[in-house]
């Protein structure tokens, strides 16, 4: 009829405190004695004896309003330690009070209807059952030690107001605290070691049945967090390799990533644009200076040609002048220009040449030839001249002209037009040492 | 020792199932670990001073978790999350270096 771990939460019998006891005792005693369930929910098993009756107080026993146990526990075990109800039941019924004096009375107001004496035997008799039950002999005597220093014998208010507990045995534990605050766990303790801290307190120490062992909230918690904390480790740093760095990346931070790439970008934009303006400036200033030197290598060539610093070739014609003076010559050069000759050049039969250019003079010499700038030439001379061949030779032939004045003074002049004319004396340039141009 | 093994269970359950983070929580994941190291290393230095307590330990743990990614958040909104990140970190870390200092004062006694 009683179960051992019949108590509300009880899982296992705590056998550890049991010194030298028999926690299974408990149970073939509880097949047949009567059970006095207790206040605190415990159950108890009675012990009649048939001899004399007794009743098993442990605990809280004495909170339990039972009505078969009112009837029997009566009589003070041999031990005589009797832990007594003080109320009038107990008076009325005429249980015995303690032999040696020691009484706890430990029934509240339930249980005062049907108060009765209940013995707990420290060191009665072998045979007791209750004293077998009860091995814990210590525990026993300290229970009823510590139950007469705060009960007095038959006190009906000591005991009346503790309710459930009546016992407890001293320097371990206290009777009114162990029930109304039973201790929360100590420092220093780890869950699974510690026992429950309901059934650490006071009853514990002085019973020998089946005790509780919840498990200890706060010591789970620990477990399922630090489980928690290595499973968020591996899957953070996991996570951590794994992206690539903008995955994990905050949205601000991504904002701010992006628009510094945008200004970046037009930034990059803005330099490729000057870049690129700048390279054609630099491409046309080429051009424009390639041009500028073609230009000047041109005008170059052409005032080379003028003044005679450059060699030249074009049509015009080849004019042989036999038995002339300088002054025919001279005339002969000037009606050229006149009609368009452009580049001239002097050969006399010795093989000097002479460039002829703006400055160019003549001067009739001793030995019947001339000087041209100041190379002395022998005739025949041969005047070549690069310019429009028909017209200079009808310039030199209208009448009274070249041709006709030099007939008249003994020479002959005569003329060739060439496709090709090549005038290849050139002059030296003469270094201006006055003259500077304006601009 | 338990607690060494059940953070080992941790570990080898983070390594068997490789669970990707949700992208909402990146930004505090790693924060909450931080806080949740600092809470373990003041669990060690309590329990080496013989003064640990069960339940000031998990409520110090969960409140290290909480609070440090409520200022993550906070930050976020307003829009300073991640100097707030780096300043929760650095106050984390000072307390770990602390509570490292005193384990190895107790362990080595230098």
């Amino acid at each position: 009829m009683t179960d051992p771990d019949g108590t509300p939460g009880a899982s296992r019998p705590h056998d550890d405190d049991l010194p030298g006891g028999t926690p299974a005792g408990v149970a073939p005693y509880v097949e047949e004695e009567p059970t006095v369930p207790l206040a605190a929910g415990r159950v108890l098993p009675v012990f009649p004896d048939p001899d004399g009756p007794t009743v098993n107080l442990t605990g809280r026993a004495l909170a339990a309003p039972d009505g078969p146990m009112a009837d029997e526990g009566r009589t003070a075990p041999p031990a005589g330690r009797v832990l007594a109800g003080p109320d009038e039941s107990a008076a009325g019924h005429g249980r015995t009070a303690p032999p040696a004096g020691h009484a706890l009375a430990g029934a509240d107001g339930s249980a005062a209807g049907d108060e009765r004496t209940v013995s707990l035997t420290g060191r009665g008799p072998a045979d007791d059952p209750v004293v077998a039950e009860r091995d814990g002999a210590g525990a026993a005597e300290g229970l009823t030690a510590a139950g007469a220093d705060r009960v007095p014998a038959g006190g009906p208010e000591g005991a009346g107001g503790k309710g459930s507990a009546s016992a407890v045995p001293p320097g371990d534990l206290d009777l009114g605290e162990s029930v109304a605050e039973p201790r929360t766990g100590e420092p220093g303790e780890t869950s699974d070691t510690s026992p429950d801290p309901s059934i650490s307190g006071a009853a514990e120490g002085d019973l020998d049945r089946p005790r509780i062992r919840r498990p200890a909230p706060a010591g789970t918690l620990i477990w399922v967090l630090l489980a928690l904390l290595g499973f968020t480790l591996v899957v953070q740093l996991r996570s951590n390799d794994a992206d690539d760095g903008l995955a994990a990346t905050r949205q601000e931070d991504l904002v701010r990533i992006l628009s510094d790439l945008e200004s970046e970008d037009s930034r990059l934009l803005a330099q490729i644009a000057g870049l690129e303006q700048s390279k054609q400036q630099l491409n046309s200033e080429v051009g424009g200076r390639e041009a500028a030197v073609a230009e000047a290598q041109r005008r170059s060539q052409d005032l080379g040609l003028l003044a005679g610093t450059v060699a030249g070739r074009g049509p015009g014609l080849d004019i042989t002048l036999s038995d002339v003076r300088a002054s025919d010559v001279l005339n002969t050069v000037q009606e050229l220009r006149g009609a368009g000759g452009e580049v001239m050049q002097l050969n006399g039969a010795n093989g000097t040449s002479v460039r002829l250019v703006a400055s160019s003079f003549f001067v009739d010499a001793s030995g019947g030839g001339i000087i041209a700038d100041g190379e002395e030439l022998v005739g025949p001379f041969h005047l070549l001249v690069i310019g429009p061949a028909s017209t200079m030779s009808t310039a030199l032939q209208i009448p009274g002209g070249v041709v006709a004045s030099a007939k008249s003074d003994g020479g002959s002049v005569t003329m060739d037009s060439r496709s090709l004319v090549e005038v290849t004396a050139v002059r030296k340039a003469a270094a201006l040492r006055y003259a500077r141009p304006v601009s | 020792m338990i607690a060494v093994l059940a953070l080992l269970v941790g570990v080898l359950l983070g390594i068997l199932f490789e669970p990707s983070v949700p992208p909402e929580l990146v930004p505090y994941l790693p924060i909450a670990v931080v806080a949740a190291l600092d809470a373990v290393f003041g669990g060690v230095r309590a329990k080496l001073d013989g003064i640990f307590d069960d339940k000031q330990f998990v409520v110090s743990f969960i409140s290290n978790v909480l609070v440090s990614g409520l200022i993550v958040y906070v930050g976020d909104q307003l829009g300073v999350g991640g100097q707030l990140s780096t300043g929760v970190v650095v106050v984390l870390g000072v307390r770990i270096f602390g509570n490292v200092a005193a384990i190895r004062r107790h362990l080595f006694r230098a």
